[in-house]
């Protein structure tokens, strides 16, 4: 399976990554050959294997109770890009736009 | 053309547990923001999820009493999207094999209950909140708090099976009264508790086929998911009627202005690439914890009210007052004991609820002050008529604020109870034999004479007796001389 440009475009978009449009072609390159590394365990026999996508069953549930792991706001928010007055800003999620 | 809409829910049910789905975060809501927040529900790397028993338990619970099939192996999923409201980018949810699949909900509407049909339950974790559109500076920006960002969550699916608004509205009315019930959520909708997006679509009356659908996101109050889909049938319906073509997107709805507004781009929206988490292993729940579960459930709310209308002799609309919460039920069931079931109604129905009411208590607070079986007390006296109305009543006051059982109020207040309307009879009609200047008056509509009969009883009784239950003699007495 190859990614052509124009899906490299969209996945940047998607991750929020900008990247120069020199590198477009060579990460488009990339991208299939990892994609193309990974098919390779497509063309593996498994039929006679039950999928194991999970950790093994049976591990306990955790209780119900607090526990200390919680952090303080000022060191959630200090990985932020942008913070203000404890909350985290990020781009605006609703466009007013009227159907 | 005659249109008709197909409308089904989606329902978010916050769990009332002490802690968040996968990390042990306090799940309070009203915490300084993003003071709830650990490695895990940050999202941050290496942070791993722990499964919290309890609100599994409560989906069992649920699915329980609304008969779904619960699978004994389930799995969790990531659900990715780019909404900046999770911080892992990914919400854990469940997807392709759910906990819960199945059932159906009774309801009660105008002109009999009927059975909704689910979908399906699972479990998954809340977004955390943002806020949106605020301003920082000159830019508009949204403000994003973590606290909720983890909180267990039951999602419901309905059946794409209303109809109308209102079917909707007392959908939710049931399934909040259902949750309380059980105890898993508090499900108090502005405090977003409860909460709903609706699929709407318009079809020709007649036709099979389902129309393109709209969801509208937002619906915050019973009120507000009636309001919020009156207002899109009614585009749906204008834009189909001149000829246009409904577009398949994402609406929030704003009460306040009673309007709706498209998110933002929706290309990507249903993207989600759900996968199978590898982080937590699958959800193995035994026939024994379902057996529990199962043995734990109370009477259901719709199963106790069809009870009370037939061992009580009550009307349907008392069996459903009662019924609204569990400890209104009990309290009523714990009264009724030896008493006239509708007698024992009318008293919680009027006189309980309305001071629980005026008092702003819960009905716990309520049953500590006045415990059910003080109450009957009370309403054995009034079964027997040896108290009058509005003396009970009078002592009903009392309770509220006194200790004592009704004897005691009684003598407290100088008030004998034995008897008094017997004691009272001869004064009444002494008093209106001695005054029939005033008692002409009165019957030629001049009523405000009878504050000096009144006055004149309460003379002869030695101020014994209860002004108003002497009103109410005085009253019953002249209006039957006026009639003969
Ligand atoms: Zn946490």
């Amino acid at each position: 399976m190859a990614i052509d440009r124009a899906e490299v475009e969209r996945i940047a978009e998607l991750a929020r990554l900008e990247i120069a449009p020199e590198r477009m072609g060579r990460m488009a390159t990339e991208l299939s050959a990892v994609l193309e590394f990974v098919a390779a365990l497509g063309r593996l026999d498994l039929a006679r294997l039950a999928p194991s996508t999970f950790a093994p069953a049976g591990t306990p549930l955790r209780a119900d109770e607090l526990d200390d792991r919680r952090i303080p706001a000022a060191e959630a928010l200090s990985a932020a890009t942008e913070h203000d007055d404890g909350f985290f800003l990020v781009p605006p999620i609703v466009e007013n736009v009227n159907p | 053309m005659a249109y008709e809409a197909v409308i089904g829910l989606e329902c978010h049910i916050q769990l009332a547990t002490r802690t968040k789905m996968f990390c042990g975060c306090p799940a309070e809501f009203g915490a300084a923001p993003n003071s709830n927040v650990c490695p895990t529900c940050l999202g941050l790397p290496g942070a791993l999820p722990r499964t919290n028993r309890a609100a599994v338990d409560a989906a069992l619970r649920l699915g329980l009493a609304v008969g779904c099939e619960l699978r004994p192996v389930s799995e969790f999923a990531r659900k990715n999207y780019f909404y900046p409201d999770m911080p892992k980018n990914y919400q854990i949810t469940q997807y392709d094999r759910p906990l819960c699949e199945g059932g159906a909900l009774p309801v009660a509407l105008e002109g009999g209950a009927r059975r909704f049909g689910l979908i399906r339950i699972h479990v998954e974790e809340d977004t955390g909140k943002s806020f949106h559109p605020e301003r920082h500076g000159d830019r508009p920006v949204s403000r994003v708090d973590f606290n909720r960002a983890g909180v267990p969550l039951l999602e419901l699916v309905s059946r794409p099976d209303f109809r109308a608004p209102a079917e909707c509205a007392a959908f939710l009315t049931a399934l909040r009264r259902l949750v309380r019930w059980l105890g898993i959520s508090d499900a108090d909708m502005e405090k977003g508790h409860l909460r709903c997006d609706a699929n709407v679509s318009l079809r020709p009356l007649g036709q099979e086929a389902f129309g393109t659908k709209t969801e509208i996101k937002n619906l915050n109050s019973i009120k507000g998911v009636e309001k919020g889909l009156h207002a899109e049938i009614a585009r749906q319906r204008a834009l189909l009627e001149s000829g246009g073509r409904i577009e398949q997107s994402t609406l929030l709805y704003d009460a306040d202005h009673d309007r709706l507004a498209v998110m933002r781009s929706k290309e990507y929206a249903h993207d989600y690439r759900y996968f199978p988490d590898p982080d937590l292993p699958l959800l193995v729940v035994e026939e024994t914890w379902i057996e529990d579960a199962r043995g734990a459930l109370p009477e259901l709310p719709w199963a106790r009210e069809a009870r009370f209308a037939t061992q009580y002799g009550l009307p349907g609309y008392d069996a459903a007052v009662l019924t609204e919460t569990r400890e209104l039920a009990d309290y009523y069931e714990d009264l009724a004991r030896g008493l006239d079931g509708k007698l024992a109604s009318n008293w919680v129905m009027t006189e309980v609820l309305r001071a629980v009411k005026e008092e702003s208590l819960t009905l716990a607070a309520w049953s500590a002050k006045v415990p059910a079986g003080r109450l009957r007390g009370l309403l054995a006296k009034v079964a027997a008529r040896e108290l009058p109305g509005p003396l009970a009543k009078q002592v009903f006051a009392w309770m509220r604020d006194e200790d004592g059982t009704v004897d005691e109020l009684l003598e407290r207040h100088g008030v004998r109870a034995q008897g008094s309307v017997a004691e009272l009879e001869p004064l009444v009609v002494a008093v209106i034999e001695a005054h029939p200047g005033p008692v002409a008056q009165y019957l030629a509509g001049k009523t405000a004479t009878l504050g000096f009969l009144v006055g004149q009883v309460m003379k002869r009784s030695g101020g014994q007796a209860v002004p108003q239950v002497v009103r109410e003699l005085l009253e019953a007495e002249l209006a039957r001389r006026s009639g003969s």
